[in-house]
């Protein structure tokens, strides 16, 4: 059958961070104790003027590049996030015109808190697969919220990625080799309708939870492609902090070396629904031909989408096309506790 | 509060959101955003968009800018000579007083304009930020 696969990737992440001090500082807490405790230092937070759309056209524009197409080309568009500007009226709308992706287009946002973007992944696949479209684009994006207090401040953070897929050999940098999904009906993480921010389950976020999910999805993909942990190069893991994807990979049996290149988490927090895309971003923006990248999602709720990509030499002449997921994360202004609960106002 | 009617706008939205600008069909002159007649008295017209590249001349940073814009503030607005000639009147992203010359570079980013309040539409468009 023939193959499919990514044609062209971009990340973007706003420029500006506030460190883990200056939140712990404001709720009389221990910064080290945290940042030990979540395994990151700083997040990423958007500007005034950016949300869930800006981020997203951004990450598109970048992907357009890599891929060397323009937007009109796009058959497909879909946007997964948890922090869509409206609760009704389609982010994807805006971020097609904004890429001229033309009026015949497919078109519509996706949520499942953290794996909207990758379950958008899966449907673009699954049309180009068919040959509905030549190419299509799933982006994940997020100005994620946390009430002011909340653990989650420390994590909830701005950024996402896009992906575009087609099946033209020549152009695909990373052939999709395999994907699927592990779902179940789990109240770990919720936000009600009219509600600002979330609310979690506290522990029972971690092992009936993530770990559940994300070892069941791997678990599968490895069994069903007869596969084990050291074919891979490397590894991505959803990012809700920095020490769950490193304890996914140990039980997996997958070692730090796989994860460590696309755990961007440590540097600008969980971006939710961008996290294990800019994971991936992040991991295609270094890798060479013929390796082979593992990815799993996590979204509450609860379901992982597992994925094996194997790039090709396409990649190694578009890493440059466009800026590297490492270059979003090196530009950055700290700002204050008060700077950024106004710039968060911005996007409720 | 700030209000604004959806339809105006949306008129605009390739200008703003792609930088769509208009090319004389007589001359060649090209313009942002498009007017009624070009300098050499043509109205005749074909779509160009401008690639979102230009030269900072002139900018200044507002403390309390109109009802519009009055959440963003403070924020800095500049000139920008576009490198295909016209210039255009923006926003300016991701910057402060302090990080900016006449003369640097300057790229195009896709961001918020503004919402009409918080029950309104949201406008997006075309800002520029210092290249980097
Ligand atoms: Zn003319």
């Amino acid at each position: 059958m023939e193959k499919i696969g990514i044609v062209g990737y971009g990340a973007y992440i706003p420029k500006f961070r506030i460190k883990a001090e200056a939140i712990a500082e404001v709720w009389g807490e221990n910064a080290d104790k945290i940042k030990a405790g979540l395994g990151l230092t700083e997040k990423s937070l958007p500007a005034k003027d950016e949300d869930t759309t800006t981020i997203s056209v951004q990450a598109a524009r970048n992907a357009l590049l890599r891929a060397g197409i323009v937007g009109k080309k796009i058959g497909a568009l879909y946007i997964g996030s948890e922090s869509h500007p409206y609760a009704v009226k389609p982010t994807a709308a805006t971020v097609a015109d904004a890429i001229q992706a033309g009026f015949d287009t497919m078109a519509a946002d996706t949520e499942f808190a953290c794996k909207a973007g990758s379950a958008a992944i899966q449907m673009v696949a699954g049309l180009v697969k068919s040959e509905m479209i030549e190419y299509g684009m799933a982006i994940g994006s997020d100005t994620s919220q946390s009430s002011q207090g909340n653990a989650l401040e420390y994590s909830a953070a701005s950024g996402g990625a896009a992906f575009i897929l087609g099946r033209e050999k020549k152009e695909i940098i990373a052939e999709l080799e395999k994907t699927l999904s592990f779902t179940s009906d789990t109240p770990d993480f919720w936000r009600r309708g009219l509600q600002e921010t979330p609310e979690h389950a506290g522990r029972f976020t971690g092992e009936p939870a993530y770990m559940k999910h994300v070892l069941g999805a791997t678990q599968m993909i490895l069994s069903e492609t007869n596969s084990k942990p050291s074919d891979f190069d490397y590894a991505v893991f959803h990012m809700p902090n920095g020490k769950f994807p490193l304890q996914a990979a140990k039980k997996l049996g997958f070692s730090t070396e796989q994860v460590k290149p696309g755990l961007v988490v440590s540097k600008i927090g969980n971006t939710y629904s961008g996290s294990s895309l800019l994971g991936l971003s992040s991991v295609l923006d270094i890798a060479k031909a013929g390796q082979k990248i593992l990815v799993t999602s996590y979204g509450s709720g609860s379901g992982s989408d597992s994925f094996i990509f194997k790039t090709t030499k396409r990649l190694e002449e578009v890493q440059d096309k466009a800026k590297k997921t490492e270059d979003y994360v090196a530009r950055k202004e700290y700002v204050g506790y008060s700077k950024y609960r106004q710039h968060m106002a911005m996007v409720v | 509060m700030f209000r604004s009617t959806p339809i105006i706008r949306w008129r605009k939205y390739q200008e703003r959101y792609n930088l769509m600008g208009a090319k004389c069909e007589k001359c060649g002159k090209l313009h942002y955003p498009q007017p009624a007649l070009c300098t050499c008295g043509s109205s005749k017209f074909i779509a160009h968009k401008f690639k979102g590249e230009g030269t900072l001349l002139s900018f200044t940073d507002i403390g309390s800018g109109p009802e519009a814009y009055a959440e963003h503030a403070p924020y800095c607005l500049g000139i920008i000579q576009l490198s295909e000639g016209p210039k255009i009147t923006s926003q300016l992203s991701d910057c402060k007083l302090e990080d900016l010359k006449i003369g640097m570079q300057m790229i195009a980013t896709f961001r918020k304009f503004y919402s009409s309040g918080e029950k309104g539409a949201i406008y997006y468009g075309t800002k520029f930020t210092p290249k980097w």
